[in-house]
């Protein structure tokens, strides 16, 4: 039980896929306009991640190693399919909401990211405790993103309306600027406290989403050129 | 044709890919620390961009569509643009080192670049047709191109400067990054 809440922990505080472990940006600036879309973007993630740590994991004898990319690939792109039709059936508004950004949780790097470190090296019930507890620190990083820009750029949360007359909200923050300026200000705090993150190392790495995947990273390549 | 124009500039500069989108951050915050990694990146998306959709286009219109499993697409495209870009990387390799030098290195890294599944995916959604596609695409990668060029450029002039301990890294990115955002806001009126 303890190795299970170990897990669950380790997703949301110690290894937090965006305050820590910085990966996964492309959803995180576009949907964060609004708190609930910050919350409908993490949990249909979270869905996603489940699912798909949970197959890959029980896939484990039959994948052989020279093909696990590929592999993961299809298992994400089904369950990604799989959500976005749900989503269209039951919830159309937050489907209208997200868009394009749906089909693009394929190319979320949390997600491989999640299949290649952990799922095809552990078993399926640690897996799953796994893909929740990374699912939960997106939907929580997602959301506080989310309620910040929300907060600031239209004086809401969750759509309640909380400035008042106590201040004007300032729009750019809902606009694509804002992102940047949010998470740059959080990522700059968090360095400023010490906590250890690995923001650094994405902006000096050749890509900071795929090299983090398994994939060649810049440096072994660069390497390789060198040699032939 | 005046179409055409209209939809290469409000994709490259109106609605920029990075600044706008947000499609390809990882690449565009990764890959922008030297000017000329990061124009080679750029090119290397243009040349990716262009082959997926115009491998995706026909292969939803004569394939999926007439066979009724369009809500396959997310699956078969990523494949597609998965497989090809080896198949690509291995074919320069052999045929052009040159070029393989130049833009290579890149190929496999943007396999997984949300711009490419973007661009494919939003070609369908608003029923472009294959002339149209094409030119979204260019004007996609060409307002990626700009996009990292210029970062590279103030990331450069940045490394010379004296920065606050905490704004260090990604901080300061991001910062710039939201400066150039504002100035790419400021594109909106261009089209009405």
């Amino acid at each position: 039980m303890k190795a299970y809440l170990e897990r669950i922990s380790n997703g949301i505080v110690k290894e937090n896929p965006i305050f820590i472990l910085v990966i996964g940006m492309c959803p995180t600036f576009a949907v964060t306009t609004s708190m609930m879309n910050g919350i409908g973007m993490g949990l249909s993630t979270l869905v996603v991640l489940v699912l798909s740590n949970l197959l890959v994991s029980l896939l484990r004898p039959i994948i052989r190693d020279q093909i696990r990319l590929p592999a993961f690939i299809v298992v994400i792109a089904s369950f990604v399919t799989i959500v976005e039709l749900m989503l269209k059936a039951y919830l159309p508004s937050l489907y209208d909401a997200l868009g394009i950004y749906i089909p693009l949780i394929v190319v979320n790097c949390i997600i491989i990211g999640r299949a290649e470190a952990y799922a095809f090296k552990n078993g399926p019930v640690l897996s799953i405790f796994d893909g929740i507890g990374m699912g939960l620190g997106f939907t929580v990083a997602l959301s506080i993103i989310g309620g910040l820009r929300e907060l600031i750029g239209a004086g809401t949360i969750l759509g309640i309306d909380v400035a008042g007359n106590f201040f004007t909200p300032i729009a750019i923050f809902t606009s694509p600027p804002g992102a940047f300026i949010v998470v740059g200000f959080i990522i700059m705090i968090m360095n400023g406290l010490h906590i250890k993150n690995e923001s650094s190392k994405r902006v000096e790495s050749c890509d900071g989403c795929c090299a983090s995947c398994g994939q060649n990273s810049c440096s072994d390549r660069t390497e390789e050129q060198k040699k032939a | 044709m005046t179409d055409l124009i209209l939809l290469l500039v409000s994709a490259a500069l109106v609605n920029n890919v990075v600044l706008s989108q947000f499609y390809g951050l990882c690449s565009f915050l990764g890959v922008s620390r030297q000017r000329k990694t990061a124009v080679s990146m750029g090119f290397a998306v243009l040349f990716v961009i262009m082959i997926a959709t115009a491998v995706a286009w026909p292969i939803y219109h004569y394939v999926l569509d007439p066979l009724e499993l369009e809500y396959l697409q997310t699956i078969v495209f990523i494949l597609v643009i998965a497989g090809l870009v080896q198949f690509v990387e291995m074919f320069i390799k052999k045929s052009n080192p040159g070029l393989y030098t130049a833009l290579g290195v890149f190929l496999p890294l943007i396999t997984t670049n949300c711009a490419v599944l973007g661009v494919a995916l939003t070609s369908v959604q608003k029923e472009y047709s294959f002339a149209e596609s094409m030119v979204y695409g260019i004007g996609t990668s060409v307002g990626y191109i700009i996009a990292i060029a210029v970062l590279a450029g103030i990331r450069e002039k940045i490394e010379n400067n004296n920065i606050a301990g905490p704004l260090k890294g990604m901080p300061i990115v991001l910062f710039s990054s939201a400066l150039m955002a504002i100035a790419f806001v400021g594109f909106s009126g261009l089209i009405s």
